[in-house]
């Protein structure tokens, strides 16, 4: 059967069959590299459009509708825009931080393609430590920020950046709490374990209420820790202009504007990945005729299908909700999501060790 | 008791956050409801109300005729001196000389749309136009004179 | 790089909002000093829209004069217009005809929508919730489409005239504004729930920018500024003009005196706007639309004052005259400036997202403020 693990393998046989093993390496990171930076610019196209479409509709109006068919090409022209564009380095500016924090910003998201499961033995990096990697990785982005609002030398960024570090360090933790409760329940940090643990059934539907709650507090974590609406108070245009990157024009501020799509999206794989089975096509237990019809559909529209489900629930929350404040923002950290991770891990811990899970 | 408020006030929150969810949603999917105008595109079928207050204009008629005299009631009516009459003597067939208009000279950039100027006219000479799309890449476009070349008064208008 | 950075000898934090700011739609400057997060001063730093519009007053004649008050609160234009035509009414003691006066009262109404639905969208922008800004002005335009078939503009009309209104309403105006009254009920529960009703527009409303009455009637606040904090200062009630003192409406008071105050002030007002429209749409008394004025109009000598109810408080027209054609002095009393001289007291201790938020339920309207 087609699919894209075959066409990964049937390359390295190829390359195995022409090359002596350490050009074959080389040969193989090359293209990996390639993918990921053509994955990259082809996300953020397609994320940009539809964030913009989305909006569009929300908002009853036609969005975008002019470059190329049904305005699809829109974001194109807006990145050929952004291209030409002066990349403009203010005077005051610290010129090296300055320059290095968008590249660092979009290094950040490349590192946190590595684990994740595109389609059925499908991945850059089988790493055993797969979640624990992306916690660690997904924390650095962090410094990219609070590295460009202090190098803009511009008050509006520094606030911005000094939002932004408090808003990612904190949520971060219910994030991690509820990655955890996966973790428990499949007691594995390798991806793919967390994916074959839901042929039976994806976590969301075997883990009852407590996984329910974990699923929530996961999609509000992720979306403050990727700045978006409503925790997008690292922008927050009405009250700091452009927030961390006020100052950055062109290029440059097309990195930022690209690796925060970007982070949308693994924050989402992730998300799929240990909520909704990742690549898993939907099983039900002992169904057989229905799984092998399930089957049936490639493992990467599955993959990216869920994906783009629970892109579409972030952007739908950033059209329709009023920002937080900062100190709110920090309350409902504190109070609510942490407490609430804390003892919702303690009640997937029992549901483990008791089996009470499907 | 604190318990309870603590759940009643994080369930409240949720519902009230799904409310909004569901309302942003229905317009999400029902596409009937947008309001855009694509405005180039429906030049066409654009119809600007009757009373739209666009420019100035002085009708004439087939005969190239209008109906000004000259007499700048509406130069006195306007605010900011967007109307600038400029006189002639006309000597006509019984020998007779009598003023008439040279140019009416309108300033569109310099206009508010007040319409003072058309309520102020005795002889009903001048009107608002419904044109709106009044932009020009030379300033200079806008200062129009109003009578035609060649055109004359209309007979009985005093 | 530090010390490159603005600061006080206190280590507070300087920043300039504004004169180009998302925030404060227009060109309002505010000085703001901050600890952190927190607010410690507002100095709002005015001028950068003046046109010097009293003065240009005094070389107008008494009916051109009125256009320019269209340029200072420019979304209740038409509620400026009617209380310099009501000034001039008053001094030369003119009788407006029955009919006049109830299109006039009608298109204010109108113009109170308007202009409340567009801070409605403005201020939930403010706030970070874009959505609901389109959504009111899908109902504005409708209001702007029946000003435009009736006054011929959609924002500075210059409808009304000394003695009565331009024209006669157009023959649509009532199917119009009927058409109109039945979308807004339908859709202004919607507002209750993309807004109004949502946990962080309550948590971001609620117990923020308190103005207690003293300090409102001290700031010489008016509108729903000062009813958000419980006073009673409505012009149509107090002072009734024109056909009010015949029309039913509530007068919205809340006590809350915070911004959840203020804004549902403003929400209440739209409500019973339409509630005296719908008592004069099928009543417009029949007769003239104007009354028979001189060519040229002369107040008496002697000082004269009007005020009236715009959308945003109490707008008062101040004149001088000579006896001549035109006024010796003339003076506005714009309800901005009183209501943003009210911000520093609100916005000092809290945050900065609060201080947007505040900006907002005040409703500013920048050459309203300089003129």
């Amino acid at each position: 059967m087609w699919s894209i693990s075959n066409i990964a393998n049937w390359v390295n046989e190829w390359l195995g069959k022409n090359f002596s093993a350490a050009w074959v390496t080389v040969f193989e990171m090359v293209i990996a590299g390639i993918l990921v930076i053509s994955l990259f610019a082809v996300l953020g196209l397609i994320l940009v459009i539809m964030e913009r479409k989305v909006s569009a509709w929300m908002q009853i109006r036609l969005g975008p509708n002019r470059v190329g068919p049904k305005g699809l090409l829109q974001s194109a022209a807006d990145t050929v825009k952004l291209l030409v564009k002066e990349a403009m380095t203010p005077n005051g500016a610290d010129k090296f931080l300055f320059n290095l924090a968008p590249y660092l910003a979009i290094v950040v998201s490349m590192l946190l393609m590595a684990p994740i499961a595109f389609a059925k033995d499908f991945m850059l990096w089988d790493l055993n430590i797969g979640v624990l990697y992306v916690s660690a990785i997904s924390s650095v982005s962090v410094i990219s920020i609070l590295m460009a609002g202090w190098a803009s030398n511009n008050k509006y960024s520094l606030m911005g950046a000094m939002r932004s570090g408090a808003q990612i360090v904190s949520y971060e933790l219910s994030a991690g709490l509820a990655i955890l409760s996966i973790v428990v329940l499949t007691g594995s940090l390798n991806m793919n374990d967390i994916i074959r643990s839901q042929a039976d059934g994806w976590w969301i539907f075997k883990g009852h209420f407590p996984v329910w709650i974990s699923f929530i507090i996961f999609l509000i974590a992720i979306t403050a820790e990727t700045n978006r609406a409503p925790f997008d108070l690292a922008e927050a245009e009405s009250e700091l202009t452009a927030g961390f990157h006020t100052e950055y024009s062109g290029m440059k501020f097309a990195l930022f504007f690209l690796a925060e799509y970007v982070n949308v999206f693994i924050v989402c794989a992730i998300g799929a990945t240990l909520f909704l089975g990742g690549w898993m096509p939907f099983h039900i237990g002992h169904w057989e005729g229905f799984n092998h019809i399930m089957d049936f559909i490639p493992s990467s529209l599955w993959f990216f299908g869920k994906t783009f489900f629970l892109i579409f629930l972030i952007m739908w929350f950033r059209w329709t909700f009023p920002r937080l404040r900062i100190d709110q923002l920090l309350n409902l950290e504190w109070k609510y999501l942490l407490p609430i991770g804390m003892i919702n891990l303690l009640l997937v811990t029992a549901m483990a060790i008791l089996k009470w899970h499907f | 008791m604190f318990i309870v408020n603590y759940i009643k006030e994080v369930f409240g929150a949720l519902k009230s956050l799904a409310v909004g969810l569901r309302r942003t949603m229905f317009y999400f999917t029902h596409h009937k409801e947008i309001i855009t105008e694509q405005y180039p595109d429906n030049r066409a079928t654009l119809k600007m109300s009757d009373r739209f207050k666009g420019e100035v204009v002085m009708p004439h008629d087939e005969k190239n005729e209008h109906r000004c005299t000259g007499c700048t009631a509406c130069e006195v009516a306007c605010p900011n001196g967007t109307i600038k009459i400029i006189t002639k003597f006309e000597v006509n067939a019984e020998g007779k000389k009598k003023k008439a208009i040279d140019k009416f000279v309108y300033h569109l950039e310099l206009c508010t749309m007040c319409n003072l100027c058309i309520t102020a006219c005795p002889s009903d000479a001048i009107k608002m136009a419904q044109t709106f799309e009044h932009s020009v890449f030379d300033r200079s476009h806008l200062t129009k004179v109003l009578n035609k070349p060649d055109s004359k008064i209309m007979e009985g208008v005093e | 790089m530090v010390e490159e950075i603005g600061t006080t000898a206190d280590g507070d934090l300087i920043i300039n909002v504004g004169p180009q700011h998302p925030a404060t739609h227009g060109v309002l400057h505010l000085v703001i000093t901050l600890n952190g997060e927190t607010i410690k001063k507002v100095e709002p730093h005015l001028g950068y829209i003046h046109r010097s519009i009293e003065k240009m007053c005094e070389s107008l004649s008494y009916r051109q004069f009125i256009y320019v008050t269209s340029r200072m609160d420019y979304l209740s234009s038409h509620i400026n217009n009617h209380g310099c035509a009501l000034l001039v009414e008053k001094a030369m003691q003119i009788e407006v005809p029955a009919r006049a006066q109830a299109i006039r009262v009608l298109l204010d109404e109108l113009t109170r929508i308007a202009s409340h639905e567009l801070w409605w969208g403005a201020m939930a922008m403010d706030l970070g919730a874009f959505t609901p800004f389109f959504h009111a002005f899908r109902e504005r335009e409708m209001i702007n489409e029946i000003m435009e078939d009736t006054c011929g503009a959609r924002l500075t009309m210059n409808y009304i005239l000394p003695g009565g209104v331009l024209e006669d309403i157009h023959p649509d105006f009532v199917k119009k504004t009927k058409e109109f009254i039945a979308l807004f009920k339908r859709k202004v529960d919607e507002y209750f729930e993309l807004l109004t009703g949502n946990i962080i527009f309550q948590n971001r409303m609620k117990g923020v920018g308190i103005l207690s009455a003293e300090d409102a009637i001290s700031f010489g606040c008016s509108g729903p500024t000062l009813r958000g904090s419980g006073i009673s200062c409505d012009v149509r009630k107090h002072y009734p003009y024109e056909i009010y003192s015949q029309l039913q409406f509530e007068e919205v008071l809340e006590t809350g005196c915070d911004s959840l105050a203020r804004y549902l002030v403003r929400l209440r007002e739209m409500k019973q706007s339409i509630h005296i429209i719908e008592q004069l749409i099928d009543n417009i008394p029949e007769g003239d639309f104007q009354a028979k004025t001189k060519a040229v109009l002369k107040l008496p000598k002697g000082e004269f004052y009007q005020r009236v109810e715009t959308a945003r408080g109490e707008f008062g027209i101040y004149v001088v005259s000579e006896g001549g054609t035109t006024p010796y002095r003339i003076k506005f009393r714009s309800p901005g400036f009183s209501n943003l001289s009210a911000l520093d007291h609100m916005a000092r201790g809290s945050k900065i997202g609060d201080l947007v938020a505040m900006m907002g339920t005040l409703d500013l309207v920048i050459p309203d403020i300089d003129r």
